[in-house]
C-alpha cells in the first residue's frame, strides 16, 4: 500500500491554443490570395492585390454611394404576400423568412434618398443574398415608387442591379414587374429626368431584360456577368463551351451595350459627374 | 375528349417529326426539340384515350396542350381571321427574324398591324422559325412595325406563342436583353389600341416583349409563365422530374392568371381544344377580338395611354409588415 495515490485522471486533449481566425480571412476568387477581411472592406470590397470586385450587400452599396453613408430609406416595410402560395422543396414563405434573417431585409432591394457629392438623388440597390436578388412584386413596387418619387421631386434615379432575374416563386406576377417598371421608366423619359443603371455581378434574366438595360447611361463594374440567358442555359442549348469572357462587362462594352465600365473606387465620383451633365443647376 | 383516332394521329405525327429531327442531326436546337417532342409523345401515350379538356385537368396537361403540334400557329390565325395580309420583314439594323412575323392586314373593315411569334409545323419549318424563339432582331422588327402602326393610326394585334427568347451566343452579342427591355419601355408610349392574344405558349420575357397592351386575351389552354416548368423544376428541385409540380406551382393557366388580374379575358376553346378545330377556334376568337378593338377605338389616345399606364401600375401584390 502506498501512501500517495496517483489520481487516475482521464487523458485530456491539450487546450486549443490556435488564435481564432475563422471568418477574419477571405480568399480572392481571382488571384487566390489570402486577404484580411478588414482590408477588403476598407477597399470597398475589392481585392487590394488584384482589384477583383467582391459582391457587395445592398446596405454597403448605399453607404458607399451616399455622402457620409447617410440616406433616408423608403418603403422598408413592403414585403411579399406570397400571391401563389408557392411551394417547391420548401415553402416560399420559409425561404422569405430565412432570407429576412440572413439579410435583415424584407425583400431584395433597398431604396433611399440621400446626397451624392452634395446633390440629392434616389438610389436603389439590390441584395443578392435575398433569394438571389430576384425581382418579385415587392422589388417591382419599390422601384416604381422610386420612379414616382423621382418625378414628384424632379430627382435623378440610380439603380444598382445585382440579380439572377425574375423571382420564380411569384410566377407571372414577377414577369409583369418587368412591364410595370419599364412603363414607369417611360414616364421618367417624358419627365426628362436622368436614370442611371449600374450593372454589377451578376445581372441576368428579367432584370437585364428590363430596367438594367434601360438607363440613360448603362454603367457596369469590371468583370460583372451580365446577360439575358445564364451561361449554363446557353451551353445546354448550343451544346458548346462558351468563349472566355463571354457575357462579362468587357464583352458587353465591346458589343455596344454599355456606356462605360467604372471601377468601384471611381463609381461615386463618376455618377456625380454624369448627373451634373444630365441635370445641371 | 379527344377521339382515339385523333390521338393516334397526333402520336404518329410526333413520331414522324422526331425521326425527321434525328435525321437532320447536327444542330443542337434540333436535338433539343427532338427531346421535347419525345416528352410530349410520352405524355400523350400515358394519357391514351383519357385527356379531357374539362375540369380535373391539371396545369401540366395545359402545358402539353399549349405545345400541341397541331395547335393553330400565328400564321394560321392570320389567314383565318384577317384578310389582305402583307408581311413586313427586317429590323433595318441586322436582319429578318422568321420566328417573329409582322405585317399589315384588314380585320372587320379596319386596317390593323400584326405582330406574332411563329413556330414551324414540320422539321424544315421548325428550324427556319427557330422553334418560335426570336432573336433580338425579331423584337426590334416587332417594335418597328408597331411604331409604324402608331404613326399611321392602325390598332395593333399581337399573337403570342413562344417557348421564350432564344438563348444563344449571337442573341447575347446583339443584345437580347436590351431588345426586350426597349420594347417594354417603348410599347406603352404607342398612341393606338393594342390587343394581345396569348394563344399558345407565353414563354417569359420572350413573350412579354410583344405582350404589353390595353387588353390581354388568353386562350383557355394557353399557358403564360415566368419560366418553363422544366427549367423551374431543374432549378428549384435540382432535377427534371418535377415539371408537373412546377407547372401547378407556377400558376400558369389562363383561369389562374385571370383570377390574379394579369389577363383580362379567357377565350374559350372548342370542346376538344384549339388543335382539333382551327376554324372553330378562329370563329370563337373573332367576335371577342372585334369587340375588344371597338371598345378601345372609342377612347381618345390620351385616355388610352393613361389607362395602359394605370393597368401596368396596378400589377402589385404585397403586404406592409411592421
Amino acid at each position: 500500500m502506498t501512501w500517495f495515490r496517483k489520481e487516475n485522471r482521464p487523458l485530456e486533449a491539450p487546450k486549443e491554443k490556435r488564435v481564432q481566425t475563422e471568418g477574419l480571412w477571405t480568399k480572392c476568387e481571382a488571384c487566390k490570395q489570402a486577404l484580411w477581411k478588414k482590408d477588403v472592406e476598407a477597399n470597398l470590397h475589392c481585392c487590394p492585390k488584384c482589384g477583383y470586385h467582391f459582391r457587395v450587400s445592398a446596405r454597403a452599396r448605399l453607404e458607399m454611394l451616399f455622402d457620409g453613408g447617410r440616406y433616408i430609406e423608403h418603403d422598408a416595410r413592403l414585403a411579399s404576400s406570397d400571391p401563389l402560395d408557392f411551394k417547391d422543396t420548401k415553402r416560399y414563405r420559409e425561404r422569405l423568412k430565412k432570407a429576412e434573417i440572413t439579410t435583415g431585409l424584407k425583400d431584395a432591394l433597398i431604396t433611399g434618398e440621400g446626397m451624392i457629392e452634395g446633390r440629392p438623388a434616389l438610389v436603389g440597390a439590390m441584395e443578392f443574398q435575398f433569394i438571389g436578388g430576384s425581382m418579385g412584386a415587392v422589388v417591382g413596387e419599390k422601384i416604381t415608387r422610386a420612379i414616382d418619387r423621382a418625378i414628384a421631386g424632379k430627382l435623378p434615379l440610380i439603380i444598382v442591379s445585382c440579380s439572377g432575374g425574375a423571382r420564380m416563386m411569384e410566377g407571372a406576377i414577377s414577369l409583369m414587374q418587368m412591364a410595370k417598371i419599364s412603363a414607369g421608366l417611360a414616364r421618367l423619359d417624358e419627365a426628362r429626368l436622368p436614370y442611371i443603371s449600374v450593372l454589377t455581378d451578376p445581372t441576368t434574366g428579367g432584370v437585364t431584360a428590363s430596367y438594367a438595360m434601360l438607363g440613360d447611361l448603362n454603367i457596369a463594374e469590371p468583370g460583372a456577368l451580365i446577360g439575358f440567358a445564364g451561361p449554363r442555359v446557353i451551353e445546354q442549348t448550343i451544346k458548346q463551351k462558351l468563349p472566355e469572357g463571354f457575357q462579362r462587362a468587357e464583352f458587353l462594352l465591346a458589343h455596344g451595350m454599355l456606356d462605360a465600365i467604372v471601377p468601384r473606387k471611381e463609381l461615386k465620383s463618376y455618377l456625380a459627374r454624369a448627373l451634373r451633365f444630365l441635370q445641371p443647376g | 375528349m379527344a377521339t382515339p383516332a385523333r390521338q393516334l394521329a397526333a402520336q404518329q405525327e410526333l413520331q414522324r417529326q422526331i425521326q425527321e429531327l434525328e435525321q437532320v442531326g447536327g444542330s443542337a436546337a434540333a436535338h433539343e426539340e427532338a427531346q421535347r417532342l419525345r416528352v410530349q409523345l410520352e405524355a400523350l401515350e400515358q394519357s391514351s384515350g383519357a385527356p379531357s379538356s374539362e375540369a380535373g385537368q391539371d396545369a401540366w396537361q395545359r402545358v402539353l396542350l399549349a405545345r400541341h403540334p397541331q395547335r393553330p400557329y400565328t400564321l394560321d390565325y392570320i389567314s383565318l381571321l384577317f384578310t389582305d395580309f402583307i408581311e413586313l420583314h427586317g429590323d433595318r439594323r441586322f436582319g429578318d427574324d422568321p420566328a417573329l412575323v409582322c405585317g399589315l392586314a384588314s380585320f372587320e373593315g379596319r386596317r390593323v398591324a400584326l405582330v406574332g411569334h411563329q413556330k414551324g409545323r414540320d422539321t424544315k419549318q421548325k428550324l427556319h422559325r427557330n422553334f418560335g424563339m426570336p432573336n433580338p432582331e425579331g423584337y426590334r422588327k416587332a417594335l418597328r412595325v408597331m411604331q409604324l402602326a402608331a404613326k399611321f393610326g392602325m390598332p395593333i394585334v399581337t399573337l403570342v406563342d413562344t417557348p421564350g427568347a432564344y438563348p444563344g451566343i449571337g442573341a447575347e452579342e446583339r443584345g437580347q436583353a436590351e431588345a426586350i427591355a426597349y420594347n417594354l419601355k417603348e410599347i406603352p408610349k404607342l398612341r393606338v389600341p393594342i390587343v394581345v392574344v396569348v394563344h399558345g405558349e407565353g414563354g417569359s420575357g420572350g413573350a412579354l416583349a410583344i405582350a404589353i397592351g390595353d387588353k390581354v386575351l388568353m386562350l383557355e389552354n394557353a399557358v403564360y409563365s415566368v419560366i418553363s416548368p422544366e427549367s423551374c423544376s431543374s432549378i428549384l428541385w435540382r432535377d427534371w422530374d418535377h415539371k408537373q409540380e412546377a407547372a401547378r406551382a407556377l400558376g400558369l393557366t389562363a383561369e389562374r392568371l385571370h383570377a390574379l388580374g394579369l389577363v383580362d379575358e379567357v377565350v374559350p376553346e372548342p370542346h376538344e381544344g384549339a388543335h382539333a378545330n382551327h376554324a372553330e377556334m378562329a370563329s370563337i376568337l373573332r367576335p371577342i377580338l372585334a369587340r375588344s378593338l371597338i371598345e378601345l377605338e372609342a377612347l381618345p389616345a390620351d385616355e388610352l395611354l393613361r389607362r395602359r399606364q394605370e393597368r401596368l401600375r396596378k400589377l402589385a401584390t404585397f403586404v406592409m409588415e411592421s
